[in-house]
């Protein structure tokens, strides 16, 4: 049986090197090329006939944007429209990131969100930009984000480096959440596969009950596909609401 | 005890960690049973958030498995 970290090594499809600094298509970028170019597919076709009547492919698409946009409205309120367009993006490049991971691409099928500095670079930009949409709308009230209202002054020497601290750590809590996951979910696939394979083929009959367990959990792990990039969007939301609203 | 021993074991008790989040999960949906068994028409309101308690206390179960991982195949 082959090491079950095997399958998030990163291959270079077409080799580049640009003043030293390795910048080779991978197998990662060429997921998040088909990502990027089927989700565009499948939003832009799908509104094409702009029926009043959604079809059932309209009908689908307008299910994926009344979902973010509802998100937004429960989460952040009337001022969180105007971010719908990078939330919405946000939520489909996950969402196609972890659901294209679980089918078996041939060549170049990988799970981009199985890795840390993937989602870290997701979870970075959601974090700086919601630190300066914070300063941009209150200035520098939004520091009063760290000593909540009504405390006791005397408590501020706790309660400002642990509210410093919590803040800080968004990010890498958003990141890691995904990443790790994602990375569980694929290495147990990949050990009960190897189990099905091993005793399925020593004898036939007890090999169904390992496949039967994996089936189970692959269905699970369809579900924790769309569960996670649902629950990056709606932490993204939720950091949004702290920025603009402060608690 | 020699160096991969060693490894296998610190890996192992690593993965200790993820008894915490058993019992947090546990919890998440065993609030949601009594809730939606006290007041059924609560379940559309409350069942988002449990699914959201439930994201954040598996990930803790993770990252316990990441370190044990990382112990393993480093």
């Amino acid at each position: 049986m082959t090491n079950p970290i095997e399958q998030f090594q990163i291959l270079p499809l077409i080799p580049l090197k640009v003043a030293g600094v390795d910048i080779s298509f991978t197998n990662s970028s060429a997921m998040m090329v088909v990502a990027v170019a089927l989700s565009t597919l499948f939003l832009t076709l799908s509104v094409r006939s702009r029926a009043l009547v959604p079809g059932r492919w309209q009908s689908l698409a307008e299910i994926f944007y009344e979902f973010i946009a509802g998100m937004l409205r429960s989460n952040v309120g009337s001022e969180g429209r105007r971010y719908f367009p990078f939330v919405f993006t946000l939520f489909m490049f996950v969402l196609f990131g972890n659901v294209l991971g679980l089918m078996p691409i041939p060549a170049i099928g990988f799970t981009y969100t199985s890795h840390i500095v993937v989602t870290f670079a997701l979870a970075a930009v959601v974090f700086i930009g919601v630190t300066v949409i914070g300063f941009w709308r209150h200035g520098f009230h939004f520091l009063r984000m760290f000593f909540p209202e009504g405390a006791p002054l005397a408590t501020a020497l706790v309660l400002v480096p642990i509210e410093v601290i919590s803040y800080l750590s968004r990010p890498i809590s958003l990141s890691v959440r995904l990443f790790a996951n994602m990375t569980a979910g694929h290495i147990i696939l990949k050990i009960l596969g190897g189990f099905v394979v091993t005793l399925g083929s020593m004898y036939v009959l007890p090999g169904v009950f390992p496949f039967a367990f994996l089936s189970a959990v692959t269905v699970l792990e369809i579900g924790i596909a769309l569960l996670q990039a649902y629950v990056f969007t709606v932490l993204t939301c939720i950091y949004l609401h702290d920025a603009i609203h402060m608690h | 005890m020699d160096y991969e021993s060693a490894k296998v074991i610190g890996a192992g008790l690593a993965a200790i960690g993820v008894i915490g989040s058993g019992v947090g999960v546990g919890s998440v949906w065993s609030s949601l049973i009594a809730t939606v068994g006290r007041n059924p028409s609560a379940k559309a309101n409350v069942e988002l958030y449990a699914w959201i308690g439930f994201a954040v206390t598996e990930a803790i179960a993770l990252f316990a498995l990441v370190i044990s991982l990382m112990i393993l195949f480093k």
